[in-house]
């Protein structure tokens, strides 16, 4: 390699697999890899459990001022929470290991059961955030990398910045405002108006993705109130995630587009479009790949605030809505469940990397 | 590459041309220099408004009546009040004001807290190395790759159960955020860390027969922190951030014990379904401008250490290549922890 620098693999490099001399190659960078996952989800479990149990038990915490003493002493006994902390930890392993992570003290709800009836509204609005992003970052992102110093260039950074330094439910808020409130464009909170919420309930085996479902009604009505609800919710935390991508493609194709084979393909004749779209994105993708795995943390950080702006009832707002009543137990079987699917995404992103360049399976 | 800036003798140029925003000030051209001006004179205002908010401010973040009586709640923007009233019966704009003083306090606690302990840290996991490296880095990457938002909400109910005054609300914020940051500047340090450990000034030192810590402290720390005014800037907007998250999630400090854009924004979710505005619009811009400014600096200093992307003038001076061979992605860095 002559550029310590260099971002990315040579074109023509990707998807093959030629035999390394050294170490297991593929196989063996994927089972460390996928290994590595347990000790991650471990360590998010441990440090979650042990920092909520630091502000004393769940049940004083949420029906401290409710219940009288012996109530409290009497409930703290049935739940186990007077016994050895140890103890309750590794019960608490044992549990999560199993899959149960108990029921909240509030609504006596099995988390379980909380986590697979908001996790699918929470995935259908990261899915149109993500569609959002990748259609507005993406594209523009290479223009800034073509105009590099130019007005385009600045333009586009001005948003890309903007897009980070405005808060997630502050774009929201505006977006209701501008369309909702002033415009009456578009619904002002919620998935689904109520007639379709409705019509929704009443199919068998719903997906809880209100589209799918709306699609399955067959009524093209439903369909179009499914679709006007997402659009603000989407838009804001879309957007928000699209500067990202197109500060992460510009500076990435920047440096593709200063190598030699694009100047080699510009003197063969190769249009200019071209040139971008397929010369330079294609051996940039790997560091994109990269880091746009890693801005799921950040996208679901962000949906938890979107969803409370916009009363999305997906998994943010019941979070936020169990935080309000201290209702700890349930927060934490939301927070330790968003650091699985953390958890597992860095493990898919690291693996489409390892397909795409080969150099990174060491 | 030569060394540093700190070991090669560059005595002409004078000291304080040296300082980190100074210097690249100086190095940039065009519409670098033009995001980087900007950036320096958005923080500046905010800065001074933080600073003198209560000489600026026209009332108290919690005063609920004047001389003529209640202010009352959700007035629109009139002369009394020039942005208008909350829907608790504040006035916004004394909340905006103070509020910069409330996100100014926050950055600080955080930013000083976060580089003492990460940079601590990262200094011994590069230095001592070992197990005690492995298991550092495993939890940092574990941390790091939480949601910082619903670590910030963890740490928070531990450290308030939620609720508090104006420091321990502040604390609770500040200690929140530098839960996450540690790990950055762990990381940071610690591959900056290994590379100075085998420079060959570490090794004289080690023949001199110098004690560990001095060659610690004096020979790898002074020349591992360069990138340190880059993440201090990125951490400051990002610091905002994460104190305005968590009040829009109802962690916010009281009104009657501080002003924060956050929870103000929280309290105006249901103002904007009824068409008021200024509730809300206000704080949030405050937020935007501040961060994005803060931002503007970080972007440039990002820019000016990176030969790929600095605005080309001349063949280069400066210690800015050194620093950009030297920021991998994070990801790149896992790598050597295998």
């Amino acid at each position: 390699m002559t550029t310590v620098t260099a971002p990315a693999a040579p074109p023509g490099a990707a998807a093959s697999a030629p035999k390394r001399a050294r170490g297991g190659g593929f196989w063996r960078y994927l089972l460390v890899r996928f290994l590595l996952i347990f000790p991650t989800i471990f360590i998010l479990v441990t440090l979650v459990f042990f920092l909520m149990r630091l502000t004393g038990d769940p049940i004083t915490a949420s029906l401290g001022d409710r219940l009288t003493p012996d109530q409290l002493a009497e409930r703290i006994h049935e739940a186990g929470y007077d016994r050895p902390i140890l103890v309750q930890y590794l019960e608490y392993l044992g549990n999560v290991f199993t899959g149960n992570f108990g029921s909240s003290i509030t609504d006596g709800r099995p988390i379980v059961d909380i986590l697979l009836s908001y996790g699918s509204a929470t995935l259908e609005l990261a899915i149109y955030a993500l569609i959002v992003a990748f259609i507005v970052g993406i594209p523009l992102g290479m223009v800034a990398a073509y105009f590099r110093d130019r007005w385009g260039d600045a333009g586009l950074r001005v948003f890309a910045i903007l897009s980070y330094a405005t808060p997630v439910f502050f774009a929201g808020l505006v977006l209701k405002l501008i369309f909702s409130v002033w415009l009456k464009w578009l619904p002002v909170a919620g998935r689904a108006s109520t007639r379709t919420e409705i019509k929704l309930q009443s199919l068998d085996h719903q997906t809880g993705i209100y589209l799918i479902d709306a699609i399955r009604t067959g009524s093209g009505a439903a369909v179009g109130d499914v679709l006007a609800h997402a659009v603000l919710p989407a838009l804001a935390l879309g957007l928000l995630t699209a500067g990202v991508f197109l500060r992460l493609v510009r500076t990435n194709v920047i440096g593709t587009l200063s190598r030699d084979y694009v100047d080699a393909a510009r003197s063969r004749g190769v249009g200019e479009y071209r040139l971008v779209r397929k010369h330079a994105l294609k051996p940039a993708l790997v560091p994109i790949i990269t880091v746009i795995g890693l801005q799921i943390a950040l996208l679901l950080g962000g949906a938890v605030l979107t969803e409370t702006t916009f009363e999305w009832k997906g998994l943010g707002f019941q979070l936020a809505y169990y935080l309000s009543k201290r209702d700890f137990v349930a927060v934490q079987g939301i927070v330790a469940l968003l650091a699985v699917i953390v958890a597992l995404t860095n493990f898919i992103v690291d693996l489409v990397a390892a397909i795409l360049d080969p150099r990174v399976r060491y | 590459m030569t060394a540093t800036a700190s070991v090669r003798p560059a005595r002409r140029i004078t000291w304080w041309r040296r300082l980190p925003v100074i210097q690249q000030l100086r190095q940039s051209v065009g519409l670098q220099r033009g995001m980087l001006v900007t950036g320096l004179v958005i923080t500046g205002v905010f800065l001074v408004v933080a600073i003198f908010a209560p000489l600026l401010a026209p009332y108290g973040y919690n005063q609920l009546r004047g001389p003529d009586g209640l202010f009352g709640a959700q007035q629109p923007p009139n002369a009394e009040h020039l942005l208008g009233t909350t829907v608790g019966g504040y006035d916004v704009l004394s909340r905006v004001i103070w509020g910069a003083q409330t996100a100014l306090l926050v950055i600080i606690v955080a930013i000083v807290l976060s580089v003492f302990i990460g940079v601590a840290l990262g200094l011994l996991s590069g230095y001592i190395g070992g197990w005690f490296d492995r298991i550092t880095i495993v939890i940092a990457d574990a941390i790091y790759a939480f949601p910082s938002l619903l670590l910030a909400i963890v740490a928070a109910i531990v450290i308030s159960g939620g609720q508090s005054s104006l420091w321990g609300g502040i604390l609770a914020a500040a200690i929140s955020i530098t839960v996450v940051f540690i790990p950055q500047y762990l990381r940071v340090v610690r591959a900056e860390v290994l590379r100075v450990k085998s420079e060959a000034f570490v090794e004289s030192a080690k023949v001199v027969g110098a004690r560990t810590g001095r060659i610690m402290f004096r020979h790898v720390l002074r020349n591992s922190t360069r990138t340190l005014p880059l993440i201090v800037t990125l951490n400051s907007s990002e610091a905002i951030l994460t104190l305005a998250g968590l009040g829009f999630l109802g962690f916010g400090i009281e009104p009657s014990a501080a002003a924060e854009w956050g929870y103000d924004l929280n309290k105006s979710l249901s103002d904007v379904t009824s068409g008021i505005w200024w509730t809300s619009i206000f704080p949030g811009l405050a937020i935007v401008l501040v961060v994005l400014g803060i931002t503007l600096i970080g972007e440039s200093l990002n820019d000016l250490a990176d030969p790929r992307l600095r605005a080309r003038r001349k063949p280069a001076e400066t210690p800015g290549e050194a620093v950009a061979a030297e920021t991998p992605a994070a990801r790149e860095e896992l790598g050597e922890v295998l």
